[in-house]
């Protein structure tokens, strides 16, 4: 009943185009706003953010920018967790090498140099597409991740073959390191989630996503109203390797603290992150965050609600956890293969009818 | 790259003046290993025409649609467009000349709404930087604004108002067809080609889509060139018609001479051999 587009008139095309069109739809994520940056900072303590918040916060970016290749580009790929190497393994070159320029610079130039890296990795994807590319992609994974562990060069001669993240500081608040506070944390991953998902939205909903997007639907006739493939398939590449790299760079940096390659960004991660986006729904930013929710929180719910409310022991829980995880997955897939969003999107649609559908 | 000499057009039955010739093909051979799909073909698609290809199934008029757009190569022969001889040149470059088409089964960009297709067909004409998009206030959205109102003059033509928002996936397929030509007709183009615009319509739907090339031809100027079996139509629409079969050209001219050209009844009626 409150949730309607009638009477809501648009008059300008800058008004038809906003992000949320409707009213309550808009009231509700500056709300989640004002909750994420003025509350839970105050609130928050070391398990929420470790457990919950901060990982979901990192994947979520992740999910964004693997969502931006496969969801809007249409180019499946499985290397995300070598791109998000990329993104650690930048960072530390950086903070160790130049130790007096900001954190948030070395950040950005960790997303700009997985970027190229990406941009290369991309290069199949003018030739192959679908399944051979995916494999293609795979080659990144293992390549990378060899990389990292073959040159020392690249953990600085550490004798663990580790990376470890020295302390740096933003405004003053120590954001990696032991001495790190869990809303300083928090914070640093609220602001890039933030800035990166405008950043998505805006460029999914212009030109540059429309491109993405008929080369996914329909790559021939794409091309013959104009679209110049090469540009279009590696402007993807480059830019879901940026916000992959990005979310690399603080998993590493911020999250874990200390990595070594094949643990923090094997194979598992690229499945991980492919999972969230499936689950989410592909082409969808909101999918994303959704996506990345449900992959990040649905364990730790079990978890607590074994162990903690059923006083299940712990490694039957865990062993528990995975299954009911997985069947999860496996029902939501039947139930709405498109994900998460378009769930979401439904409801919204018979919500606007709500309570008269006729 | 030289000038081709230019002509004077003529003036049709019905007072529209045709202007010089915008794309002139000479000699096109098109091979696929050995098969010749089209065989040393030359015509001319003159300024403000509506121009027809027809012929029988596989006579090879889609292909030399393909070899207008750029999707295909020919082998022999020279395409000149707007005076100048083309090069080999990719489809999306094509494009930018002002060439845009429709398919023969529909290709639109199923995920996408009805708005975000026509947009698509707008790029050529946007230009904002990948940066100037991710801040997306200031100069992207005023590109975003600009062009909307004008796919909006589009979506006025084509009495598509309603469906603006709706996916494509989910529209009937006579209104995929107007949402094709709408998305070709965003481009501006100077040279519309359409390949089988009226295929699988009913009579309201060919009547519907009749008036709105006619309408297109008209209002915007634009020279179309089309492919169309129904031969209604195509006797009605065209100012002159091109006729094919098994790759050659067997009439060129105004509907009335190619109707009553020998050649051409007996592709389309067969020949008593005795």
């Amino acid at each position: 009943m409150l949730y309607r587009e009638a009477g809501d008139f648009k008059t300008s095309y800058r008004e038809d185009g906003q992000t949320f069109p409707i009213r309550l739809d808009r009231w509700g994520y500056y709300a989640i706003l004002v909750v994420a940056f003025g509350i839970i900072p105050f609130v928050i303590n070391d398990y929420w953010a470790s457990a919950v918040l901060v990982p979901f916060l990192i994947y979520a970016i992740a999910a964004l920018g693997l969502n931006i290749l496969t969801g809007y580009g249409g180019q499946v790929s499985l290397g995300t967790g070598g791109f998000m190497a990329v993104g650690a393994y930048a960072v530390y070159k950086l903070m160790t090498a130049f130790p007096d320029v900001s954190i948030v610079i070395h950040i950005l130039l960790a997303g700009g140099i997985t970027a190229f890296v990406g941009m290369l990795f991309g290069l199949p994807s003018l030739r192959i597409k679908g399944f051979y590319l995916a494999v293609a992609t795979l080659a990144a994974q293992f390549f990378l991740v060899w990389l990292f562990n073959k040159v020392p060069w690249f953990y600085n001669y550490s004798a663990s073959g580790q990376i470890n993240a020295p302390e740096r500081t933003v405004l003053g608040w120590a954001v990696t390191g032991p001495a790190t506070s869990a809303s300083a944390k928090y914070m640093i991953c609220l602001c890039f989630a933030f800035v990166l998902a405008w950043v998505a939205r805006n460029l999914t909903r212009g030109t540059l996503g429309r491109k993405w997007m008929a080369i996914r639907d329909m790559d021939i006739a794409a091309e013959i109203i104009g679209v110049n493939p090469l540009t279009a398939k590696l402007s993807a590449f480059a830019i879901s390797s940026f916000f992959v790299g990005i979310a690399g760079a603080l998993l590493f940096s911020v999250y874990l603290g200390a990595a070594e390659v094949g643990e923090a960004f094997g194979i598992n991660k690229s499945f991980l992150v492919l999972f969230m986006i499936i689950i989410g729904g592909l082409g969808s930013i909101f999918g994303s965050f959704a996506g990345a929710a449900f992959m990040v929180l649905l364990p730790v719910m079990l978890k607590n609600l074994l162990v903690g409310t059923m006083g299940w022991p712990t490694d039957l829980a865990a062993h528990i956890e995975l299954m009911i995880v997985g069947t999860l997955i496996v029902f939501f897939l039947i139930v709405e293969p498109h994900g998460l969003a378009r769930l979401w999107a439904l409801t919204k649609e018979k919500l606007r009818l709500w309570p008269f559908p006729h | 790259m030289t000038q081709v000499q230019e002509q004077d057009g003529y003036v049709t039955a019905d007072g529209r003046q045709i202007g010089p010739v915008l794309m002139d093909l000479r000699d096109i051979t098109l091979r696929f290993g050995g098969v010749e799909a089209i065989k040393k073909i030359s015509f001319d698609i003159r300024e403000g025409e509506i121009r027809a290809i027809i012929g029988p199934n596989g006579a090879g008029k889609s292909s030399m649609l393909n070899v207008i757009s750029g999707f295909y190569h020919p082998q022999e022969g020279e395409v000149w467009f707007k005076g100048y001889r083309r090069g080999p040149m990719k489809p999306y470059e094509v494009a930018r000349l002002g060439v845009a088409r429709t398919f023969q089964n529909i290709a639109l960009f199923d995920g996408m709404t009805v708005l975000d297709n026509i947009m698509t067909g707008r790029l050529n004409k946007m230009s904002s930087g990948i940066l100037s998009q991710a801040i997306w206030w200031g100069s992207a959205e005023r590109e975003e604004n600009h062009n909307r109102e004008q796919v909006e003059k589009i979506i006025d033509f084509l009495e598509i108002q309603n469906i603006r928002k709706t996916p494509v996936g989910r529209l009937p397929y006579g209104l995929k067809k107007r949402v094709e030509l709408a998305r070709a007709l965003a481009a501006e183009p100077q040279l519309l080609l359409l390949d089988e615009p009226m295929a699988g319509m009913n009579v309201e739907e060919k009547e519907d889509m009749s008036r709105f090339i006619l309408d297109v031809n008209d209002e915007f100027g634009t020279t179309i060139a089309l492919i169309e079996h129904d031969m209604g139509v195509v006797m009605d629409l065209s100012d002159r018609v091109v006729v094919m079969d098994y790759g050659r050209k067997i009439g060129d001219g105004t509907p009335d001479e190619v109707r009553n050209n020998k050649e051409v009844i007996d592709a389309y009626l067969g020949v008593a051999h005795d």
